[in-house]
């Protein structure tokens, strides 16, 4: 059986570890036998992550004009009706669409058409298994001119025109950090791809690796012959399997078409990519405390200088880039630099990567110009805060970065306006925060976070963080005193100046910055022992409104404590005394009638 | 520990055609093998013990100090074996907004177990772990390879139900 209209449809989807753990392996097997049993006229293939985590799992359908229609919330159940009505029948169906290239304004359209996509360019797009898929769009020719007709100066020159600055979070220039390495003595160079994205709520290389590996490798490979590097590493979390699946896959089929190893691309260069799994430390996103690691030693950072472009690796000249710095690499050399630099502000050039995530009404992958507002970025991409709630702050950075509140969404993303607020850039989480987050509790999440994460070898950060930590938690915990801020900003300030590493030296931002834009519930849970958010525990009572409860006896299965009573059908209380707050009550409710004060 | 001693002689149960053999050999020109070796070891014999830490000091060449530190540096490295299902609980800083902490308080009150243990009948072992990336999806709960995402305390019970009652995993999966 064909569609009414003759059409061949070819269906894509989003297959990287977001979609799986939506429910998309169930999905692409009800797709690959309906593929199989030869009813219907479609192929099935996969690619990484799209971007539209909020509607995962998602199947991209296109047919043979090149419309595309994209649905959401896919189940195995509903391929049926997806194929017999869209592929057989020749109808959209409307009620499942996140958006249609027909119109741009439909759905969720202006997700992606407020982007600009240039290191995500393949993702969701491409076969990430797939060589050949990623050639047909012109990969590998960036390598290929760069070591047929470049010098390596010449791409140092042009990486340097582009004015890309390293994702990672500090923002290095990328051209000048080269540069650096391509100038050290010695016959033995490394270089490092950086891929130990370790800040919670950032995802953007996991996404890259996963659903474009070869635009990373082909950055490597031109990166390498552009300082002088035979041999590269590829750092790359052990949490992230699938990518490491995909880079292994990526790497053999590069190796089998003469893009690694000896003489690659027909040349005298030889070039090697091995893989190392990180075994679990923050720490390890710091240069000297990865570098300790693929020499498979504690990953402790040590002081700078000599800096790693000259004793590195096994006391090598080496260069370290980040996942997403390294794949826009091959874009700005087919490009040039100069159409690069035409994107952005005066000081940063491009586009960046967010990972926009927590109460945003769209959380996903968001890659913009720099330039664009926080706001564009959370309101016209990221389409707002949830319904019913009202914007609180953005948390950029993890746990180096800081909390902005509303009247700083006007800020650019620009490295130099957003480090000005007290936050930074960072790597590219972006974490939307609303009424119901405690900004105190967030702050004593990330420095406990620094805290467990802190290697221990320097005195601020081993015992400053977690002097801070123990303020904070005696704050959450109802036993704040006033003097607690003063003493909290005297040891931020201690600990940023005299931390070996920038782990220590950026834990406090969080803390500053929440004192900063926040300070008034610092001072509610000091003086007025209260949690206007609902969080700690120790600052709330759960109440019962008597109005709305139907007496349905829900909340008395759940509690733990026993603390709910009433008769059935009746509104019920719940005793404060045994009372632990642990709000089972408020998840179980049926007509909303608890809350906390 | 075990039937391992102090001394450090050989331990039976490690014999020479075993897999910790067969690592040692396969990393034995790489000069910065230490944690590739120890992942290995641990994926073979699910967990680092000291008989085996000796072990892979002694053939790879490395001081049992050097083994150690590196070990216990690592969060991925478990010096205790876990229980039959592995439950790891994101609280990655999404998963930490959307109520990571009330997930993990209500596994430790159906399972009665605290959190970085092992329940007595060996069948669970609870674990937090930073954020695994799947922050749309938040708060998340893994159990085993199976991932549950925006989850309620309340669904808590739903999903370990199905572990303890094996036969019916597949029809309570989300």
């Amino acid at each position: 059986m064909t569609s009414q209209n003759g059409d061949r449809y070819k269906l894509i989807l989003g297959y990287g570890t977001c979609g799986i753990a939506a429910g998309a392996t169930p999905v692409k097997e009800a797709l690959e036998n309906a593929a199989g049993s030869g009813e219907f006229s479609i192929d099935v293939d996969i690619a990484g992550c799209m971007g539209y985590c909020f509607r995962e799992p998602v199947i991209e359908m296109i047919d043979s004009k090149g419309n595309s229609f994209l649905y959401g919330d896919m189940t195995a159940e509903k391929v049926e009706r997806l194929l017999s009505e869209h592929v057989i029948g020749g109808n959209a169906i409307d009620e499942w669409l996140v958006k249609k290239s027909e119109d741009p304004d439909f759905g969720e359209g202006d997700f992606l058409k407020n982007q600009h996509r240039i290191v995500l360019r393949n993702c969701g797009k491409l076969n990430p298994e797939s060589i050949e898929e990623y050639m047909e769009t012109g990969g590998y020719e960036a390598a290929r001119t760069a070591l047929a007709g470049m010098s390596c100066e010449d791409v140092i020159e042009e990486v340097k025109i582009s004015g890309i600055r390293g994702r990672g979070g500090a923002g290095f220039p990328t051209g000048m950090k080269w540069s650096f390495a391509r100038g050290a003595r010695g016959d033995v160079k490394y270089m490092i791809c950086n891929a130990d994205e370790g800040d919670p709520g950032a995802f953007m290389d996991r996404s890259v690796l996963e659903g474009d590996p070869h635009s990373v490798i082909e950055g490597m490979i031109i990166a390498g012959y552009a300082i002088g590097a035979r041999q590269g590493y590829i750092y790359c979390r052990a949490e992230y399997p699938l990518a490491l699946k995909r880079l292994d896959i990526a790497m053999d089929a590069c190796r089998s078409k003469g893009f690694l190893g000896k003489g690659i691309f027909g040349s005298d260069w030889d070039f090697e990519i091995s893989v190392k799994k990180g075994a679990g430390a923050f720490v390890c996103g710091e240069e000297t405390a990865l570098i300790a690691s693929i020499e498979g030693k504690r990953g402790m950072p040590r002081p700078r200088p000599p800096f790693p472009a000259n004793e590195g690796l096994y006391g090598k000249p080496t260069n370290i880039n980040n996942v997403e710095t390294l794949a826009a690499i091959p874009w700005i050399l087919a490009h040039g630099g100069g159409e690069y630099a035409k994107i952005g502000t005066e000081k940063s050039k491009g586009t960046k990567v967010f990972c926009l995530a927590g109460k945003v009404r769209r959380s996903g992958l968001a890659e913009v110009p720099m330039g664009y507002t926080l706001r564009q970025v959370i309101y016209d991409v990221g389409g707002g805060v949830q319904e019913g709630k009202s914007f609180k702050a953005v948390q950029m950075g993890g746990p180096s970065g800081g909390c902005l509140s509303a009247d700083l969404l006007d800020t650019l993303v620009d490295y130099d306006a957003i480090t000005q607020t007290g936050a930074i850039m960072g790597s590219g989480g972006m974490i939307v925060a609303d009424d119901s987050t405690c900004m105190v509790d967030l702050a004593r999440y990330f420095l406990s976070f620094t805290q467990e994460e802190s290697c221990g070898k320097c005195v601020p950060c081993r015992l400053g963080t977690k002097r801070m930590l123990e303020i904070l938690e005696n704050i959450c915990e109802g036993k704040g005193e006033p003097e607690d801020i003063l003493k909290l900003e005297t040891l931020a300030e201690d600990i940023k100046d005299s931390s070996l590493c920038a782990l220590g030296g950026t834990a406090p931002n969080p803390v500053l910055t929440t004192l900063k834009y926040f300070r008034n519930e610092y001072e509610d849970h000091i003086f007025n022992k209260k949690c206007t958010a609902g969080v700690c525990p120790a600052l709330i009572t759960v109440k019962i409104n008597k109005s709305e409860c139907t007496g349905c006896t829900a909340c008395v299965k759940v509690c733990p404590t026993g603390a709910i009573s009433g008769k059935k059908k009746e509104p019920h209380s719940i005793d404060p005394e045994t009372c632990i707050r642990c709000k089972l009550c408020i998840s179980r409710c049926p007509s909303e009638a608890i809350y906390t004060e | 520990m075990g039937k391992g001693c102090s001394c450090g002689a050989e331990f039976s149960d490690i014999n020479d055609s075993g897999p910790l053999e067969e690592i040692i050999e396969k990393y034995k020109t790489d000069k910065g093998a230490l944690i590739p070796i120890l992942q290995e070891s641990q994926e073979a014999y699910g967990y680092l013990d000291e008989i085996i830490m000796r072990e892979i000091a002694k053939r790879g060449g490395y001081q049992l100090s050097r083994v150690y530190g590196v070990a216990t540096f690592y969060t991925q490295f478990r010096l205790q074996p876990i229980g039959e299902y592995l439950i790891r609980v994101c609280h990655g800083t999404a998963c930490h907004v959307a109520g990571a902490t009330q997930i993990t308080d209500e596994i430790c009150n159906q399972l009665n177990v605290e959190e970085g243990d092992t329940t007595e009948d060996g069948k669970f072992t609870l674990e937090s772990v930073m954020c695994v990336g799947a922050c749309s999806l938040s708060p998340i709960m893994i159990v085993g390879e199976d991932t549950y995402g925006k989850l309620k305390p309340t669904d808590v019970r739903k999903v370990l139900k199905a572990y303890t009652k094996a036969d019916s995993k597949e029809d309570d999966q989300e």
